[in-house]
């Protein structure tokens, strides 16, 4: 501790380009945890989706929708002990700039498949017994300031016009990966405006052992095959995970931009250290003559190097971790329950640590291996 | 009694593809409590002694002994605990911290004891005091004239309390009032203090301050040179 201030004053040595290595490295960490918890989130989806839940969808491509007729077919199958389903809208409200998903859904069957949606039962009841009753997250609530019985209007985009529907509801997920930042209506609603145009998206199934659930796929796309809407059908889970593989490409580049972006600054603060020692040769020179032992040198060229690493690193994490619980960031329903894991935390501490010995090994390695001599001479 | 003793010292530097001789076979005492001018023209060896003497440098043989102790075969740890502790450096251009105040730079030595922060503030004032800068402990070296940058140097030499203080033409760079200033507190710390002095000076009016005054020539002491007080 006494020799903090030693380090403390060199730092203070160039205010503004410590300040800048400090942001930049602020900046690298949480674009990099920022990033991965992108990745973590998209992955997440996966890992919290019911076993018992399955998901039939359009053999020919996920956006494709399937017959209504195929409910009561589905309902008949083996093991299959409910069924629901639901379409996406896509519309938008105000300027656009804050999205959300909105889906129709069948709502008492599709709140019966997810009990992971708590609603308050006399919000419930009046959702259910108004066609035009709409059912949000609680984070729409917080971030646009909406409240239960009020009118609002979604312009369409799939189904172009405008589309007015009355709060009735806020929804709290009891798994935040589902997100609480969804909007769903009466899929009736829907349909008796544009009945022409109008079909299931998906349907999920509920079924009664989850070991069922390989025959079951098979049973009910066999079933399928060769209607004029053949279905591809999989766990939750399945789904989940192969929504999250059409971004896989995406993730790549997440992770590989997350690293460059790390890498840059570790040469800019390697560069910076470097620097700061060149400029101190006969300083350090003078502290060796004092008495500094060459590990001493070392101890103190490396501190320097970690405090700036680990300042602008606490910062960066620290934003990355408080900035979406303080907004409610969800990805506008792609990313629900976005927010960066223990594992990314501790993997961005990790790198912290490795930009401090990376950045600061080299010169403080050099500082302490300064021939005092030489030193001396070219100052002398 | 000798507290420096300096036996059949050799020493070259490759300079290029040729070896400089700078000593070859020196061998000379400076005794405890002198006060002992080195002069000589530039590369005679004066700097290098002191650099020998500080354990900054090795020679290529013979010995050096400061205090009972074989500073030569010393490790660069041993030597950096040894020098803390008996050692005073004093450089032609202060060589101050910049980024310190006066009385950090003087505590800097201190730092490297088992003291407290109580106890090292202490010392640094006294320190201050003895150079009579203790006005200007929160002055940064910028903020100090030549003389009392010296001054503050000279501080840090003697706060450790050194057995041998060396100094590296000390009046090199100041003028004729700042010099006469550090002069007078260097005879003090000599006299009053009981310190031995060892400094290297091109200034024939610094050297006459010293009790004992010597030249070297190529690395020789000249014969019949020595002058006492």
């Amino acid at each position: 501790m006494k020799f903090l201030p030693l380090v403390l004053a060199n730092l203070k040595r160039h205010k503004l380009r410590t300040t800048l290595t400090i942001v930049s490295v602020a900046v690298a960490l949480f674009l990099f945890a920022s990033l991965r918890t992108v990745v973590t989130s998209l992955n997440a989806g996966a890992e919290v989706s019911s076993a018992s839940r399955m998901i039939v969808q359009n053999a020919t491509s996920f956006i494709q929708p399937l017959p209504g007729s195929y409910a009561n077919r589905l309902l008949a199958v083996p093991h299959v002990s409910g069924v629901t389903w639901a379409n996406w809208f896509g519309g938008k409200y105000g300027d656009g700039k804050r999205f959300f998903a909105q889906f129709a859904i069948e709502p008492e069957s599709y709140l019966k498949m997810y009990p992971e949606i708590q609603v308050p039962e006399d919000q419930k009841q009046a959702f259910l017994h108004e066609r035009a009753a709409v059912l949000v997250g609680e984070g729409l609530i917080r971030d646009f300031g909406w409240h239960v019985g009020q009118n609002v209007t979604i312009q369409g985009t799939i189904f172009p016009g405008d589309w007015t529907f009355t709060i009735r509801g806020i929804y709290h997920p009891t798994e935040k990966a589902y997100g609480n930042d969804s909007f769903m209506f009466h899929y009736d609603y829907l349909y008796e405006r544009v009945p022409d145009r109008v079909q299931p998206g998906w349907y999920i199934l509920k079924i009664d052992d989850a070991e069922a659930a390989p025959q079951v796929a098979k049973t009910i796309d066999d079933q399928f095959r060769n209607s004029i809407a053949p279905t591809k059908t999989g766990t939750e889970k399945a789904f989940a995970a192969g929504f999250a593989g059409m971004w896989g490409n995406v993730k790549l580049l997440m992770g590989t931009i997350g690293m460059a972006v790390v890498f840059a600054i570790l040469l800019v603060t390697a560069n910076a250290m470097m620097m700061s020692q060149r400029e101190r040769t006969a300083e350090i020179a003078v502290m060796k003559t004092v008495g500094f032992s060459d590990g001493r040198v070392f101890g103190l060229i490396i501190t320097e190097a970690a405090v700036i690493s680990l300042t602008g690193s606490v910062l960066g994490l620290g934003l990355a971790i408080l900035l979406p619980a303080a907004t409610g960031f969800g990805g506008g329903g792609f990313l629900p329950g976005y927010r960066v894991t223990s594992g990314t935390a501790v993997i961005g501490a990790m790198v912290a640590i490795l930009l401090t010995i990376a950045s600061g090994i080299f010169p403080a390695w050099q500082a302490a291996k300064l021939p005092v001599v030489q030193a001396l001479r070219k100052v002398e | 009694m000798a507290l420096v003793e300096i036996r059949d010292v050799h020493k070259s530097f490759r300079r290029e593809a040729q070896t400089v001789d700078v000593y070859t076979g020196l061998t000379m005492d400076f005794n405890e409590g002198s006060f002992t001018a080195l002069m000589g023209p530039s590369g005679s060896g004066k700097s290098t002694l002191l650099n020998l003497v500080a354990g900054l440098d090795k020679p290529t043989s013979g010995s050096v002994r400061v205090a009972g102790a074989e500073v030569s075969a010393m490790s660069a740890s041993q030597l950096a605990t040894w020098r803390s502790r008996t050692i005073g450096f004093v450089f032609q251009s202060y060589n101050l911290l910049p980024v310190l105040t006066a009385e950090q730079n003087v505590e800097l030595p201190l730092l490297l004891t088992n003291l407290n922060k109580k106890e090292r503030a202490e010392r640094t004032a006294i320190a201050l005091g003895v150079v009579g800068l203790q006005d200007r402990v929160d002055h940064y070296p910028r903020q100090l004239s030549g003389g009392q940058e010296q001054r503050v140097s000279i501080a840090r030499a003697i706060v450790a309390d050194p057995t041998l203080i060396l100094l590296d033409e000390p009046t090199g760079q100041l003028d004729a009032k700042s010099s006469e200033e550090v002069l007078a507190l260097l005879q003090r710390l000599n006299t009053e203090f009981g310190k031995t002095i060892m400094m290297v000076t091109h200034d024939a009016g610094a050297a006459e301050r010293a009790k004992t005054v010597l030249h070297l020539v190529k690395g020789e002491l000249l014969e019949g040179e020595a002058v006492a007080r």
